[in-house]
């Protein structure tokens, strides 16, 4: 199974590549021989019914578990030689929110900025959280946040993580329209800017440059 | 560095929200060391003499009690996996957090411990070496309690395994921290236990964070 | 031309070696193997109880009831070496991503613990005739129980972890890290059995051997090793089948099908 994407325009300078990936989780092999490649300013869309393996490609192409055959490389590079720089351009939302419910937004935020070695000043910080709609709540721990709101905040967190290679797992999940478009928006931004996404999702999604990898 | 003050600084601070968890483990300290004497009898000699091995027992309950805490509240909101992907060495950032565990469940072992053993009628000198024999070993305790909490993340019956586990594993800190407090008190000398003492601790400190590491990444696949 | 050929003789031989690694090519090998393994077994247990029994002398002090020695050493011998092999194994599993071995590990926990229960019911029963206690706190009978508990640790370990890659893995870190405990712990067992001088009379303060006695726990301990590699073999058999039951190779077997 290959899948090819590429801009017609200028030179892609980042690519996202597995090759000849192969799964098995438990007793049942999931997908065998899978290559896929991601350049520069495009986003793969990965379709399937529910336990066809969606999510254990996602946390393969992460880096989070390994294949049992095959590779997945980072600018040609194997993202086994220097996982560190690897995540450094990675951001990747799983199902879970994996915000601290005890800690604030704006908390959050700094936390992960933190730990991602991301520099954040509170001006922008609060401007990202403005432009999500959370003002106002932003000292709020964030048990107190709605799902949609905690959305937000995620989405807030990818604003200010600067990845260049975003790989989200169901991010339109429970989201209502105006949430929907908003993270649609935020994803095109990314794409328009040179970055690239892949994301798994059931419905159908709006945004330029996808191509579908049906597994 | 940052790294590593970036994780017990968020750590601590989750910690500062939910203060109930931390106290309880220390009310548990209180609670089991007064069942002691009510169990065997107040007799101020037997008393002594049971006082190192019920409070070094204790630290050891109390400590297992407070690891879950370590890994799995991140490891069951997702946030673990965020650790994990952060662009950090993964040794440091599991060094920070038993840096945390042991600020918030040991030490607080090592300042309360002199209280409980003037309810058992210790000497203080003995007081002395057992608040050492504690800054010692239990650094040792919430390192060797790491591989455990990571190796049994989100096991069906998990925090009984993990004592089942780690309670072997605790068996030479107890037999030279308690051993310390027990030479000191009948007037021999302590030093050979203070230096078994610092040998572990040197050891797990060069070893275990990489153990722990490994067992969280396998435990994340 | 020769170079060539040199290079794929040796690459095949490299090849054949590690083609045993697969469990498809173990599981008829070990199944050859297991009868010889319990022949062995025979042959040494009847010798070692023949020295027991016949050969070694009564004892000046202990009189005939000594001889349960001759079970209660081989077995802790056994426990102890077992417990490194199954490390080493685990160990193994776990750098190369070998599935076998991770296998060979599991198969031996439970050996490794019943020789570890055996020697301490063997101490016990050999206590109390002698020095009135079922039970003596003696470095060696502690670490002996201490070792018990690192089996059961690894056996539970693995039996609770649903995902079979992860159970192995895992249980190799805690068999790893126990290796390098259990000499850490012996000898903190026995620094605390000298401070405390609990029991007049230790257990290991065993009587000067004489050749015979040797002799006889050395043919016990052969047994028993025998005993530990036939078992550990059918063990794996049964788990590889249990594991790889949803490939053809194990759908093929004779014993599957019937």
């Amino acid at each position: 199974m290959t899948i090819n994407i590429s801009t017609t325009s200028s030179k892609p300078a980042l690519v996202l590549e597995a090759r000849g990936l192969c799964c098995v989780r438990g007793e049942r092999e999931l997908f065998t021989n899978l290559h896929l490649r991601v350049v520069s300013g495009n986003c793969l869309h990965v379709r399937g019914e529910n336990g066809v393996g969606k999510t254990s490609l996602l946390r393969l192409l992460t880096g989070l578990s390994k294949p049992d055959s095959g590779e997945v490389l980072w600018g040609d590079q194997s993202i086994t030689l220097d996982p560190i720089a690897y995540h450094r351009e990675l951001l990747f939302l799983g199902h879970r929110d994996a915000l601290k419910e005890d800690l604030t937004a704006l908390e959050n935020l700094q936390m992960y900025a933190a730990l991602d070695d991301v520099s954040l000043s509170l001006e922008k910080a609060m401007a990202t959280l403005l432009r999500f709609g959370l003002r106002g709540r932003e000292n709020l721990p964030v048990n107190f946040l709605s799902a949609g709101q905690k959305r937000r905040v995620l989405m807030a967190r990818m604003l200010t993580r600067q990845a260049k290679l975003w790989i989200l797992d169901e991010p339109f999940n429970a989201l209502d329209i105006q949430a929907v478009e908003e993270l649609q928006n935020l994803i095109s931004e990314h794409l328009s800017m040179g970055g690239l996404v892949v994301l798994t999702s059931h419905q159908e999604v709006s945004i330029p440059n996808v191509q579908v990898l049906e597994l | 560095m940052k790294a590593l003050l970036a994780i017990i600084h968020r750590d601590l601070l989750l910690v500062m929200r939910r203060k109930s968890e931390v106290l309880t483990a220390l009310f548990f300290f209180v609670v089991v060391t007064s069942l002691f004497p009510l169990g065997i009898g107040a007799d101020a000699a037997l008393l002594r003499k049971i006082a190192p091995g019920v409070i070094w027992v204790a630290a050891l309950l109390s400590t297992l009690l407070g690891l879950h805490r370590m890994f799995a509240a991140d490891y069951q909101d997702g946030a673990l996996e965020q650790l994990v992907l952060a662009p950090r060495p993964m040794v440091l950032l599991v060094t920070g957090k038993i840096i945390a565990h042991w600020i918030v469940c040991g030490l607080p072992l090592v300042l309360l411990a002199p209280v409980i053993g003037i309810q058992f009628d210790l000497d203080v000198s003995s007081l002395y070496v057992l608040m050492a024999t504690l800054l010692l070993g239990t650094p040792v305790l919430s390192l060797l309690g790491s591989i455990g909490a990571a190796l049994t993340l989100g096991v069906r019956g998990g925090s009984v395994l993990m004592s089942l586990l780690i309670l072997p594993l605790y068996i030479p800190v107890l037999i030279f921290g308690a051993g310390a407090v027990y030479a000191n008190s009948i007037g021999l000398d302590s030093s050979g236990h203070f230096s078994l003492l610092g040998a572990l601790l040197v050891l797990a400190l060069a070893f275990v964070p990489w153990v722990s590491a490994a067992a969280v990444k396998i435990a994340i696949e | 031309m020769n170079q060539e050929n040199n290079y794929t003789f040796s690459n095949n031989r490299l090849v054949s070696w590690f083609s045993l690694s697969s469990p498809s090519t173990f599981y008829p090998v070990a199944g050859k193997l297991i009868p010889i393994f319990w022949a062995l077994t025979a042959v040494f247990g009847l010798a070692g109880l023949w020295v027991s029994f016949f050969v070694a002398p009564v004892d000046a002090v202990q009189g005939q009831g000594y001889r349960i020695i001759f079970i209660h050493v081989p077995a802790s011998w056994m426990s102890m070496f077992i417990y490194l092999v199954m490390a080493a194994w685990a160990g193994l599993g776990l750098v190369f991503n070998t599935r076998l071995s991770a296998m060979m590990a599991q198969a031996l926990a439970p050996v490794g613990a019943w020789m570890a229960f055996l020697s301490l019911w063997t101490g016990a029963l050999w206590g109390k005739p002698m020095w009135g206690a079922w039970w003596v706190w003696d470095a060696r009978l502690t670490s002996e129980l201490i070792l018990l508990f690192l089996y059961l640790g690894f056996i539970a370990l693995q039996a609770s972890i649903d995902n079979r890659r992860r159970a192995d893995k895992a249980g190799a870190i805690l068999a790893l890290v126990g290796v390098v405990n259990v000499p850490i712990i012996y000898f903190s067992v026995k620094w605390w059995n000298t401070l405390h001088q609990g029991a007049s009379v230790s257990l290991t303060k065993a009587p000067a051997m004489a050749q015979t006695m040797l002799w006889g726990m050395l043919l016990m301990a052969l047994c028993f090793w025998m005993y530990s590699i036939a078992v550990g073999l059918m063990r794996v058999r049964a788990i590889i089948l249990e594991r790889e039951a949803h490939t053809d190779w194990v759908r093929q077997l004779s014993e599957v099908k019937s």
